[in-house]
């Protein structure tokens, strides 16, 4: 294909094509860095948490009086165990994903405070803990029943015990490449030796990388326990939760009780990225509609205006797969034009972004990505009004305009 | 004139029907995505109190330790301890003052066989109400001897008031809240300023409803009633919030002149070093920040917002492009009529005025269209489950801007074809017709 003879025609008709090269310029910018931040949404949503999910109900109950916890809470458990379906009951201070966040500074050594210190959220568990959320150990061990029962929170922020059990991803955030097994966590005058690492479990309040810096403590009853989880198998699961819901508020008359399954918590702690994803799709779908039908307005223009023109090449020999191919070729080579400088203006955006906002570095191939949606986004406009164009019969070049 | 140019407008619109509607929806949409964002960004950044907010100050003084301290770049901590709060509160160095600190009320119901409910709380002290204009529709506020005294009493908001005695007078009514019986003593009128700025930092929620119950801290602090946010730099008992080592309040003061603002500067200066002097202070910074400066610094609009609102303005850029480059056809297109007018007689000037009214039309159109998809979009966004989600409607301001941004941009789309259209030569066009 002599591309020559395009070349003239375009500078012959240097307004509209700018105009196209323009519009899938900024179409591409934008697309590039919309996709991209729906992709971070969507990999945000989707984080991983080594939970039984689809098993889990938690149950609330809060403004119980944290005096009688230690009575409490046995009956409570045992009253949850007889309901029928229930696999496995504990209760905890709180839950992933719940918002309500227990942070604490941890340090590898003993002095450690602020400087090199972690932070982390803890959950405290009631014996059976690991059972009734499910988490996956992958190496070391839980805690004994001993382990349980002497530990104790009184008005501390953290429990008395030595103790603990943390996430694969905080192990190797404080001991990189080295077994965490038997390391000490620290924060003066506290410190608690790991004795399993679990698969990455979420925090309560999610952000950015540090999103499954978790830890466990045992715990036995306390008030600072308070969000029941039963765990069942999926089918029997909103039927426990009712059920369960309906217990707990029976025996604690004057505590606010709630119960939800663990996959509403979940839902909901991301239900607004997720409409933000859903926006960010929406603009793009509608800014590539538009794109096109931009392009097939202009080069319809461009085929009526230049009827005369086909018109003479199919008289002198060109076949309409000539002509097709001559709209096709041009449109290919303004995309083109565009997508180049559509590129690095997403690029300058994500960079803009990256000094204003939370955004990453774009990953290199989101460019040729939008370079390539653009280029058949172009092929399809130009679809049309090309096959219009190759219907012009060679007569038209005897008329006079 | 202006009259014939409408005409010869509408006539070239309805001339090409699928061109023009292409042209209207295009701009339509890019208009509607834009006012929609703008609408919740302009919501979101508002000024919660726009009669006073030039006076009202937060101010922050720092107990933390010198651990991870770097003299000069380490920021003063956003909440002050119990101690501090009374301190400055007792020092009486501005017009008003006000510690305060976000809790859940535990309310019980006044029937029996109803379950307990919880609903937001505030904890703080007797100039809140006068301080930051909350009106009242039933009784007042509790005065600084009765923050001393611990007097059993509350302030309630109107929708609890509603809720549980129907909207009437509840002055003097007991209510149980967290297992204290408290005396009713006053009834807000809807009382909610967005953003929530007294929240920040506290626990809250930046946008959205209200809160429900005030009570005076030392009342509140004596029923266990606990901060939704404590920040605690070493290990202590937590049930003694006033002596532990921890931040969890925040503190407000009214001043009305800069003079007053560089006094109390340095007396927050002043006090910081006799802290340190005192041994319990190792930190000197401080900070005290106007009402606006302090939700900037604190971001509270969302990221998220903003970006919605730079995509939606690269979205109407494309939609203008793309305008321009329809209404350049369009206009190309009559060359010939352009060619006959001008050799009748018409001035470029004049051709450039016919195309820039047609511009002009169809902006108007597209600015009425926006409309319709910006309340669309505003809809949608009321069902969203963002906390700011009920404040999304269009007021006045940004009825008028949706055709002010539709007709300027459809004029700036305008431009250039109309004036390669004034440009073309009358001869040539009418040769080759």
């Amino acid at each position: 294909m002599e591309i020559r003879p395009i070349l003239a025609s375009l500078r012959k008709h240097r307004i509209p094509a700018i105009l196209i090269v323009l519009e899938i310029a900024l179409a591409c910018a934008v697309l590039c860095n919309a996709v991209f931040m729906i992709g971070q949404r969507v990999v945000d949503i989707h984080r991983s948490n080594a939970i039984d999910e689809r098993g889990i109900g938690v149950i609330t109950v809060d403004g119980s009086d944290p005096k009688m916890a230690s009575s409490d809470i046995p009956r409570n458990l045992g009253r949850l165990r007889g309901i029928a379906g229930v696999q496995a009951v504990a209760v905890t201070n709180t839950v992933p994903l719940s918002n309500n966040n227990w942070g604490w500074a941890f340090g590898a050594t003993p002095d450690s405070r602020f400087n090199d210190a972690v932070n982390i959220s803890a959950y405290f568990l009631s014996e059976g803990g690991d059972k009734a959320l499910g988490l996956q150990l992958l190496q070391g061990r839980f805690f004994s029943s001993d382990e349980y029962a002497d530990s104790k929170r009184g008005s501390m922020p953290l429990v008395d015990t030595h103790v603990v059990i943390i996430t694969q991803s905080l192990a190797e955030r404080m001991w990189p490449g080295q077994p965490a097994l038997g390391k000490v966590l620290y924060s003066k005058p506290l410190a608690y030796t790991v004795v399993g690492v679990v698969a990455d479990v979420l925090r309560p309040f999610v952000n950015s990388q540090k999103a499954w810096y978790s830890t466990f403590f045992p715990l036995s009853p306390d008030g600072a326990l308070s969000y029941y989880v039963v765990r069942s198998a999926p089918q029997d699961r909103d039927r426990v939760v009712r059920q369960a819901q309906q217990t707990l508020s029976e025996l604690n008359p004057i505590a606010v009780v709630k119960g939800h399954s663990y996959t509403d918590i979940r839902e909901r702690y991301f239900a607004n990225m997720s409409s933000m994803a859903w926006m960010l799709v929406l603009v793009c779908v509608v800014m590539l509609a538009v794109t096109a039908f931009g392009i097939v307005g202009l080069t319809s223009f461009w085929v009526q205006q230049r009827r005369r023109q086909i018109g003479i090449r199919r008289a002198v020999g060109a076949t309409r797969g000539h002509i097709m191919q001559y709209f096709q070729a041009e449109n290919f080579l303004l995309s083109t034009a565009g997508v180049v400088i559509g590129m690095g203006l997403a690029f300058g955006i994500n960079l803009y972004l990256m000094q204003h906002y939370e955004m990453e570095r774009m990953p290199w191939y989101y460019l040729p990505g939008g370079a390539i949606a653009l280029w058949l986004i172009g092929q399809f406009a130009v679809f049309g009004p090309a096959r219009r164009a190759a219907a012009v019969p060679p007569v038209v070049a005897t008329r006079s305009a | 004139m202006f009259d014939y140019y409408l005409g010869l407008a509408l006539r070239s619109l309805r001339r090409n029907k699928v061109l023009t509607a292409l042209m209207i929806v295009t701009l339509g949409l890019g208009i509607g995505a834009s006012i929609t964002t703008l609408t919740v960004l302009r919501l979101l950044s508002g000024d919660p109190l726009p009669q006073k907010s030039a006076r009202l100050f937060y101010a922050q003084v720092d107990p933390y330790t010198k651990d991870g301290y770097e003299a000069g770049k380490t920021k003063p901590q956003r909440l002050i301890a119990y101690t501090d709060a009374m301190n400055l509160l007792h020092a009486h160095q501005a017009d008003r003052q006000v510690a305060l600190a976000l809790t859940d009320a535990r309310i019980a119901p006044l029937r029996s066989g109803e379950h307990p409910f919880f609903s937001d709380g505030v904890m703080t002290t007797a100039d809140f109400f006068t301080m930051f204009d909350a009106p009242f529709q039933y009784g007042g506020g509790w005065s600084a001897a009765d923050d001393e005294s611990r007097a059993q009493v509350v302030v309630i908001s109107d929708f609890l008031n509603d809720k549980l005695f129907g909207g009437a007078s509840s002055v003097g009514r007991i209510i149980r809240v967290n297992d204290h019986d408290l005396r009713i003593i006053g009834v807000l009128k809807k009382w909610a300023p967005q953003p929530r700025f007294y929240a920040q930092e506290l626990g809250g929620r930046s946008y959205g409803d209200g809160d429900a119950v005030f009570l005076p801290l030392q009342t509140a602090r004596a029923a266990n009633m606990d901060p939704t946010n404590d920040d605690c730099w070493a290990v202590a008992d937590i049930t003694k919030l006033e002596t532990a080592p921890c931040i969890w309040l925040g503190f407000w003061v009214e001043l009305s002149s800069d003079a007053e603002v560089a006094a109390y500067t340095q007396f927050l200066s002043n006090y910081a070093q006799q802290q340190i002097a005192l041994g319990r202070f190792y930190r000197p910074e401080v900070a005290l920040s106007d009402l606006m400066q302090w939700l900037r610094n604190e971001k509270v609009v969302p990221d998220d917002v903003r970006l919605q609102a730079g995509l939606a303005f690269g979205f109407l850029l494309i939609c203008v492009v793309n305008t321009v480059g329809l209404l350049l056809a369009k206009c190309l297109r009559r060359s010939q009529e352009i060619g006959v007018r001008r050799a009748l007689g018409a001035m470029r000037r004049e051709i450039f005025a016919q195309f820039m009214v047609e511009a002009g039309m169809v902006g108007l159109a597209g600015g009425l269209l926006g409309l319709v998809f910006a309340e669309f979009g505003l809809w949608c966004i009321r069902h969203q489950p963002a906390e700011y989600a009920g404040l999304a409607h269009l007021d006045v301001h940004m009825f008028l801007l949706t055709f002010l941004v539709a007709l300027v941009s459809s004029l700036v789309a305008g431009l250039l074809p109309a004036w390669r259209a004034s440009q073309l030569a009358p001869g040539s066009q009418l040769k080759a017709a």
